[in-house]
């Protein structure tokens, strides 16, 4: 019993980051239709951004707070620089264009600060708990307390607030939320910025656990796309949700089924995704799209 | 007093053009409708005056020049587009599509008082208040985006073919509501329609558009009386 609750724990921690990047890639769909499929570069950007502020000398969470603000900046500068050139025309072709922004900002981040993993330091005191006799890391706790205040503030944000109804209604269509006098281009900079902001959260949270490398949120992004497409394109809570639920269910997979273990964990979530596709099309929490003439 | 004036406008899809001098005046408080076959130019005349295409030739708005201007300044301006296809917004509500329709506006009260307003002009909204919009009928999306217009409370309201995909009966009572509107709240109206029926109960004037250019306009008593009007688009 003290092993199973350690990996829910555990397993939801490691869920959370996956769950930041989710949440920043179903706010880009959100916003803009499309999936950035750069989002964890940017991520692992905004983590080096920190990670200098921190060589500046300021205390982690100043150092944090300035890199979400930095990356607000520059999901925001992305989109109108570039990504404004590719809406309304073909959706694919923005597509390649994020993929091509992957090893892009994975490449500035080598050049800039070399492939050898970096010490990041943790928001959370590396101590632990006692939680109905199972030992707890704290850190596991935080993270995952963290995700859920975010996701609190995004539902917030786009159920309660006059903002997070017109990046909605951009989203679905720009033209026609044009004709309503909404200002689709500062929208649409604000959901990129948004996004950003939130894969920085998602950096500070993972650099700690895996060292800080050009390629440390790869293997997180994978994750993420499968729990934003398990959870619903459209649903933010959705994909935490399922997040969490491919967090957990590869922790327990590793140790509870013996012919996975720690080095087939990585097909658990995309056995999931296959099962979850193959009895609800658009996702556990996704709203179908209805087309009517 | 004119409010808006288009005078010989010009309208190109790329390198394909479109309109080809299309010239027109409506009102302070009136109706005019465009009437003409598919492919005429009906819409892309509503389109040009929002902005969302590129245009030629004058577009003179309660005396200023808005040629040029993007669909969101337009919209500031005063006013409101319906366009062809209803642009409702499927995924949110039937409250959610009137709050983005009053985006703009900062009096809370009077926003308020519109809605209720416009639920009262179509009470099928009312029964459908927080359905998403993709769940509704035709006949319902079409309100709504008539009602999401409104909710911008603009001086001028470009109407595209609000018939269109309607049963006749449904149709006609749109339009009725629309009449209601008109009479209610004085707003100028600029409305595209196929069903030259429908639109003469609406408006005072009209032009007929062929490819790209006015080829007729007069009062409406005008032009039901013309033989060509009448074979062309009064079924007789």
């Amino acid at each position: 019993m003290d092993t199973f609750i350690q990996l829910v724990v555990d397993g939801l921690a490691l869920g959370s980051v996956y769950a930041a990047l989710a949440l920043a890639l179903v706010l880009v769909n959100q916003s803009t239709g499309l999936i950035n499929f750069s989002q964890g570069a940017m991520a692992v950007l905004s983590a080096y951004f920190a990670y200098v502020m921190i060589g500046w000398g300021l205390p982690p969470i100043l150092a944090i707070l300035g890199s979400i603000v930095v990356s607000f900046l520059l999901g925001a500068i992305v989109e109108r620089l570039l990504i404004r050139r590719f809406e309304g025309g073909d959706p694919d072709t923005a597509v390649v264009v994020t993929i091509g922004l992957l090893t892009l900002f994975t490449g500035i981040a080598g050049w800039i600060w070399g492939y050898n993993n970096r010490q990041f330091p943790s928001l959370f005191p590396l101590e632990t708990v006692n939680i109905f006799g199972a030992v707890v890391s704290v850190r596991s706790i935080g993270t995952t307390l963290t995700i859920v205040g975010i996701m609190i503030v995004l539902q917030l944000l786009f159920q309660g607030t006059k903002l997070g109804l017109a990046l909605r209604a951009v989203a679905i269509n720009p033209s026609s939320a044009a004709y309503s006098g909404l200002p689709v281009g500062r929208l649409l900079m604000v959901g990129w910025g948004l996004a950003a902001a939130l894969g920085a959260v998602a950096g500070a949270l993972v650099a700690p656990a895996l060292t800080l490398t050009p390629g440390m949120m790869d293997t997180a992004l994978v994750y993420a796309l499968a729990a934003v497409i398990i959870g619903g394109l459209n649903s933010p809570l959705g994909a935490v949700v399922a997040a969490w639920s491919i967090g957990v269910l590869e922790n327990l997979a590793a140790v509870y089924v013996p012919f996975i273990g720690y080095d087939l964990k990585i097909a658990v979530p995309f056995i999931i995704l296959f099962v979850v596709l193959f009895l609800r099309p658009q996702g556990l929490f996704g709203r179908k799209v209805v087309v009517r003439v | 007093m004119t409010l808006l004036e288009l005078d010989n406008v010009t309208a190109w899809y790329g390198p394909v053009q479109v309109l080809d001098g299309v010239s027109l005046s409506v009102p302070d408080n009136g109706a005019v409708g465009i009437l003409g076959a598919n492919g005429a130019g009906k819409t892309t005349t509503l389109r040009a005056i929002s902005g969302a295409v590129r245009t030629g030739g004058r577009i003179t708005y309660d005396g200023r020049d808005i040629r040029g201007l993007q669909p969101e300044q337009v919209a500031k301006l005063g006013i409101a587009h319906v366009p062809e296809g209803r642009g409702t917004l499927g995924q949110l509500t039937v409250r959610e599509n009137l709050r983005v329709g009053a985006y703009l506006r900062k009096d809370r009260k009077a926003v308020s008082e519109d809605l209720d307003y416009c639920l009262e002009l179509f009470p099928n909204l009312k029964d459908r208040i927080s359905s998403s919009a993709s769940a509704l009928s035709g006949g319902e999306q079409q309100m709504l985006a008539v009602a999401r217009a409104f909710m911008a409370r603009p001086r001028l309201l470009l109407l595209d073919e609000a018939s269109l995909g309607l049963a006749p009966s449904t149709a006609k009572s749109v339009y009725e509501a629309i009449r209601r509107l008109r009479v209610d709240s004085g707003i100028a109206m600029l409305i595209v329609e196929q069903n030259a029926n429908l639109a003469f109960t609406l408006v005072d004037s009209a032009i007929v558009l062929e490819t790209g250019r006015n080829v007729l306009s007069g009062t409406s008593a005008e032009l039901k009386g013309m033989d060509e009007i009448r074979r062309a688009y009064l079924g007789g």
